[in-house]
Formats: structure tokens, C-alpha cells, sequence
């Protein structure tokens, strides 16, 4: 094999990969912000005592879960616009995102539902609480704070599933090693710094989710 | 309606063979998966911390790592190093990595979580390191790790759909194709939906049948 | 206020869990400044008829009165209908309940604890609600903790809280229900304490507990209940002096050693 490294074609585009690194947070953002109320919606509808919503709620998950998020991401791209809905690539994939992500979150804030205790429930009702008010002021705080860290991981792989968005050619950090790496043929240093910037992100966003945890006090 | 099923007809060997291609990939790619994901395990649980740091590094690396991006790395880089690869094996190769990483992963949580009795406990009856892995702690962890591992096979199944994007005919790009001729894409594509989703939700609810009657015990 | 009225009146109460009768028809009065025990052994029907009376169970029949209101349900035609969320949670507010497991809201502190039903159901402003808070908080020895939370109390400290929480809402009546079973040995002494201090300010409690001396000690009133009756009532001199029911006797007996 005669092939050495050289960094610096890499090196000459690494503003392109930082910038697409910065497309894929913000497209993962917005769509774990989006499917952060529609995780939280289905999860209380799936502890519901309606039996419709909870059938809801478990078909909404069975359903985007056991799909390939590529597949709902041509779907929006692709075949919505057949319907008369067109989406530019960016709203489709974060549609796509948020429904998916939507799905994982509905099983991360139900565990946490389940793990508040139903003493400290009563507690509430007991000093006259309506069952809006001991949802809004006790349940959810002590769901979010118990559901933190599993939030925390699905933001992670998320972002990591942003990725796919090079798929429909948006110009995130996948997207454009790709192009690095077919212009240039610095194979191996455009992938390796592809994915020093993926794992790099990654560490970060974990560190700033401890600091996050540490910072709200533990039940 | 009519026309999808004409349509339907014409393309059923090549969604056939696209299905077909999809199950293997993951069935490939989990046992290859598990075969390293049994070493790692083990490693991470019991190595001497220097042995223990180049697998914790390969872990960190595929977990940190988007699955496409090793995908693509996969394919692009073993022609440079003189290894031809079709993209069927890259895909493979990328997808086995990615498991096995997962699958280490699982196998070190459901080892660490065995008491630490077992293990004196076999110790003392004069039990080798191997006879205690293999009599003891493994069928101990297999049975905790087999829920997670059967939902493994599910994001393989997934993930195989990725493998579109370097070329492999597997069940997503067939459909692209088909779609391609007759443009019929809503159709198609929610078509390949309910294929990825028969066989996902059969290993879904085997997972949670396991994990019941693991549960149990 | 009406002397012949008691604040408390439970008429023939009955409540199955499934197929198990759980009370099988309990009548009891309270007046205003009663403290009233009910002894018994485990599975008398004890906490089940305080989380009634708290309406956090639904009853099959009977009723409870309280300060001259039926609480929980109305009746219509001959049918019982229970009274909607919003109106149960109101009843609920008039007594206070202590439990036996504390159920502190982990998310916020004792201060934030005591001043949440303030601030949600009696709607005060939050400084003043802050200022009952502290008061209470003082009152059950805890002043200097008002801003810890209940991971950061002993099991002690978190029930004297609990206790203040429940208080603060002025309720016209507090139960409560086991509340130094869940303590280490060395901590039921300052919360027993607690709950003396607060009888000897006037509040009317009704109290399910183990601990025979505390009740013979604070009660005005005890009762013992038996498989979902109660089967003697009368002053603690009476139940713990001269027991007229066989089971009472032997109940006392066992419990004592």
C-alpha cells in the first residue's frame, strides 16, 4: 500500500465541515425540541385512562420506531409533495427528525412518568390540588429531572442521525466530507476528521449534560 | 390502485431480491456483531486496564460515530489501502463494527451487574477464569443482554437501509429504482415501509416476549 | 358554630377492594379539638378509612360529613354521584393528611413544599405565602432548613415537614396515618413530640398509630377497629385501663409483650 497522509487538502475545506457540523446541531435541535412535545403528549397520553390514547400512543411508536429514518426522510422529501405538501429539504428532514425522535422521547419521559412515586401524587392531591395542577407542578418537574440523562443520549443520537440528511443533500458535515473525500481522494484523513468532529461534538454536548444534571438537584 | 398492483407485479423479483439482500445484511452483520461484541465484552469487564483501553477507544469510536459515516468510510477506504471491498462487504464490515461496539457494550452492563458472589462462589468450588465464563457468568449476562440484542437486530435492519446511499441493491434502493421507472414514489415508498416494518415489529415483540419471561425469573 | 354539630361525621361507611369488604359499615365523630387514635392490628381497615375520610379512596356506601358538608358524594335520585376533579380537590384541602412514608416533593424544598398548596390551591402571593412557610417551618423546629431539600433531611426532619405542610393549609382537620412507622427508632421521639405540640394548640386530629403509649399519652379518644369495625371507643383510661372487648385485650396483650 503506498499511500501517506496529508492533512492539509482536508485542512483546506475544514471550515465546510464546520460549518455542516454546525447545520446537523441546529437540525438536530430544532427537531428534539419538536419531538420533545410530541414525546411529551404521547407519553401522557399513554398513561392515559383512555384506552383510545394509549392505542394511540403505542401505534405512534410501534410504528416511527421500527421504520428506518431514511425511509420517513424520503417520505417527507419525496413523496409529500405528491399530496400537495412541499417541504424544502431542510423542513423535511427536521419533520422527519422530529416525528422520529418523537417516538424515542415518548418512551424515555413514560419511564419517567411511571418513576414518579404515586405516594408523593397523593401528597399533592391531598392538600387540594386539581389533577392538572399536581401534573403540572409535581409530576412534570420530577419526570423531566428522572428523564434528563435518557433526554440527553436521544439528543445525542439524534445528532449523530442528522447525518442522514446528506441523503437529501443538505450540506451537513456527512454530507460534505463526502464531497471532500470524492474531490480530493484524502480518503482516509477526510473520514477520520469527519469523525473526530462527530465524536468531539458528542463528548461536548455529554460534558454539558452533566454540568446540566449537576446542576439541578437530585431526588 | 389497479395500476400499483400492476406495478407491483412487474417489480415483485426485484423488491423480492432487495428484501432478501436487506435480511441477510442484518443477519451478517449481527453475527459478526456478536462474535466481536463477545470479546469486548469481556474485555471491558475483566482486562487489566491496559488491555482493557484499546477496546474502551474502539467502543467510544463507533458509539461517538454516525452509523452512515462509518458506512461510507467503509467503502471508500479499504481501495486505498489496497483491499477490494464490493459495497455489499463494506456494508458489512461497517455494520458489524457498529454491533459490535453495541453488542460489547450490553454484554459489560449485564456482566457488571452479576453479584460479585457468582464469581467467588465458582471460585471457590476451583473453577478456571474460562470454566467460570462459560459455566457461570455468560449464561448469567446472556440472558439479561437477550432483549437488548434482539432490538440490535432491529437497528441493523435499519441501518441497512443506509447501505442505499453507496450503491448496495438491498430493499430501499431496489424501491428507488422501481421508482425511478414508474414515479409512482408515495406508493413505493410507504410499500418498503410496511416490509421494514413486518419484520421489525416480529423481532420488536419477540424482544419484549424475551424480556417478559426474563423478567420473570 | 353549631355545639351539637360534630366537625366530623362518618356514617356507615363501606368500602370493598375486588371482593375483600375492607369497612363493613364504620360510624365515627369527631368535635373540634378531639385528637381521636385508632388502634388495631394491620388489615383493621385503619388507613384505609383515614384515606377515605381524605377522599383519596372512593367508598362504596355511607357517608362523610364534614363541618356540616357531605364530602366526596352527592346524591341524585337515589344515586351516589362522586363529585368532579375540581371539586374533590377543594374537599380535599379542608383536611390535611400526614403519611406514613413522608411523600416530600423531592423537587422542591421544605420551604417550597409548605408553600406550594398555599400558592396553587389557596392562592396566596408568594411572599406571603413564604412567610406561613417559614412560620410553620419554625413552629416543628425546622427553621434553619427551609431551604434544603428532603434528600438533604433526616427521615425526622422530612416528616416534621411534612407535617408543616400540611398544616399550613389550615385544615379544619388532620390525619395521620402511621407516621413514625417508616423512622429509625432513634428519630420518633422529635416527630411524636411534634404531633403533641400541635394537639396541645387546639387542632383536631384524627390518628392512626402503633405507638400505644403516644396514643394513651395524647388521645382524648381511641378507638379500635377490628376487620373493618369498630369494636370499642371510649377514653384512652378505658381502652387501655379496662378493655371491654375479648380482642381489644387480647390486642393489648400481644402489642405490649
Amino acid at each position: 500500500m503506498d499511500y501517506s497522509l496529508h492533512f492539509g487538502a482536508v485542512w483546506a475545506s475544514f471550515d465546510k465541515l464546520l460549518s455542516g457540523l454546525a447545520i446537523g446541531l441546529g437540525l438536530a435541535v430544532v427537531a428534539v425540541a419538536i419531538g420533545t412535545l410530541l414525546g411529551l403528549l404521547s407519553a401522557f397520553a399513554s398513561v392515559a385512562p383512555y384506552r383510545a390514547l394509549r392505542s394511540l400512543a403505542a401505534l405512534y411508536v410501534s410504528l416511527v420506531r421500527n421504520l428506518p429514518l431514511l425511509v420517513l426522510v424520503l417520505l417527507a422529501y419525496f413523496a409529500l409533495p405528491q399530496t400537495g405538501i412541499t417541504l424544502d429539504k431542510y423542513q423535511s428532514f427536521v419533520g422527519a427528525l422530529a416525528l422520529y425522535s418523537g417516538a424515542y422521547l415518548t418512551e424515555v419521559f413514560r419511564a419517567g412518568l411511571i418513576s414518579v412515586p404515586k405516594g408523593v401524587i397523593e401528597a399533592a392531591r391531598s392538600i387540594g390540588l386539581t389533577r392538572l395542577q399536581t401534573n403540572v407542578s409535581v409530576v412534570a418537574p420530577i419526570m423531566l429531572r428522572n428523564a434528563l440523562p435518557s433526554l440527553g443520549n436521544t439528543f445525542i443520537g439524534m445528532f449523530k442521525d442528522s447525518s442522514i440528511a446528506a441523503a437529501i443533500a443538505v450540506p451537513e458535515l456527512t454530507f460534505e466530507a463526502r464531497k471532500i473525500n470524492v474531490d480530493t481522494f484524502r480518503v482516509i484523513e477526510t473520514w477520520t476528521v469527519a469523525s473526530g468532529l462527530y465524536i468531539a461534538a458528542c463528548v461536548v454536548i455529554a460534558m454539558l449534560l452533566r454540568g446540566l444534571e449537576r446542576r439541578f438537584p437530585k431526588f | 390502485m389497479q395500476v400499483f398492483l400492476d406495478q407491483l407485479w412487474i417489480a415483485r423479483f426485484a423488491l423480492w431480491d432487495g428484501f432478501l439482500l436487506t435480511v441477510q445484511i442484518a443477519a451478517a452483520s449481527i453475527l459478526f456483531g456478536t462474535l466481536l461484541g463477545g470479546i469486548v465484552g469481556i474485555q471491558l469487564s475483566y482486562a487489566p486496564w491496559w488491555l482493557k483501553l484499546p477496546f474502551r477507544l474502539y467502543v467510544d469510536i463507533m458509539r461517538g460515530t454516525p452509523v452512515l459515516v462509518l458506512i461510507l468510510a467503509a467503502f471508500y477506504i479499504p481501495s486505498v489501502a489496497g483491499l477490494s471491498l464490493g459495497p455489499t462487504q463494506a456494508g458489512i464490515l461497517a455494520l458489524s463494527l457498529f454491533a459490535g461496539a453495541h453488542i460489547g457494550e450490553l454484554l459489560r452492563g449485564s456482566l457488571q451487574a452479576i453479584p460479585p458472589g457468582q464469581a467467588e462462589a465458582g471460585r471457590s468450588i476451583g473453577l478456571t477464569f474460562p470454566q467460570l465464563l462459560a459455566y457461570v457468568l455468560l449464561p448469567q449476562a446472556a440472558r439479561s443482554a437477550l432483549p437488548p440484542w434482539i432490538n440490535t437486530g432491529v437497528e441493523l435492519i435499519k441501518g441497512s437501509s443506509l447501505l442505499s446511499m453507496i450503491g448496495v441493491g438491498e430493499l430501499l434502493l431496489k424501491t428507488q429504482e422501481i421508482i425511478g421507472r414508474n414515479f409512482m414514489t408515495i406508493q413505493f415508498y410507504v410499500f418498503a415501509g410496511i416490509l421494514y416494518l413486518a419484520i421489525n415489529i416480529v423481532l420488536d415483540q419477540l424482544g419484549k416476549a424475551v424480556e417478559r419471561r426474563v423478567g420473570q425469573h | 358554630m353549631d355545639k351539637q354539630q360534630p366537625l366530623l361525621a362518618i356514617r356507615g361507611l363501606t368500602k370493598r377492594f375486588g371482593t375483600v369488604d375492607v369497612l363493613k359499615g364504620v360510624d365515627l365523630d369527631l368535635d373540634r379539638r378531639d385528637v381521636v387514635s385508632i388502634i388495631g392490628s394491620s388489615g383493621s381497615g385503619k388507613t384505609t378509612l383515614l384515606r377515605c375520610v381524605n377522599l383519596l379512596e372512593e367508598y362504596q356506601g355511607g357517608d362523610i360529613v364534614l363541618d356540616g358538608e357531605t364530602i366526596g358524594y352527592r346524591s341524585a335520585n337515589g344515586r351516589r354521584h362522586r363529585f368532579g376533579d375540581r371539586e374533590l380537590s377543594r374537599q380535599r384541602s379542608m383536611t390535611g393528611m400526614v403519611f406514613q412514608s413522608f411523600n416530600l416533593f423531592p423537587h422542591l424544598t421544605a420551604a417550597g413544599n409548605v408553600m406550594l398548596g398555599l400558592r396553587k390551591v389557596l392562592r396566596l402571593p408568594k411572599a406571603e405565602a413564604r412567610a406561613v412557610a417559614e412560620t410553620w417551618l419554625t413552629r416543628v423546629g425546622l427553621a434553619a432548613r427551609a431551604d434544603h431539600y428532603p434528600s438533604q433531611l433526616s427521615g425526622g426532619q422530612q416528616q416534621r415537614v411534612a407535617i408543616a405542610r400540611a398544616l399550613a393549609m389550615n385544615p379544619k382537620l388532620v390525619l395521620l396515618d402511621e407516621v413514625t412507622s417508616a423512622l429509625d427508632p432513634e428519630l420518633v421521639q422529635e416527630v411524636l413530640n411534634t404531633v403533641k405540640s400541635i394537639a396541645d394548640d387546639g387542632a383536631t386530629l384524627l390518628i392512626v398509630t402503633h405507638e400505644m403509649r403516644f396514643a394513651r399519652d395524647v388521645s382524648s379518644r381511641v378507638v379500635f377497629m377490628e376487620q373493618g369495625r369498630i369494636v370499642e371507643d371510649g377514653p384512652p383510661e378505658q381502652i387501655f385501663g379496662a378493655p371491654k372487648n375479648q380482642r381489644l385485650a387480647a390486642f393489648l396483650r400481644n402489642t405490649r409483650h
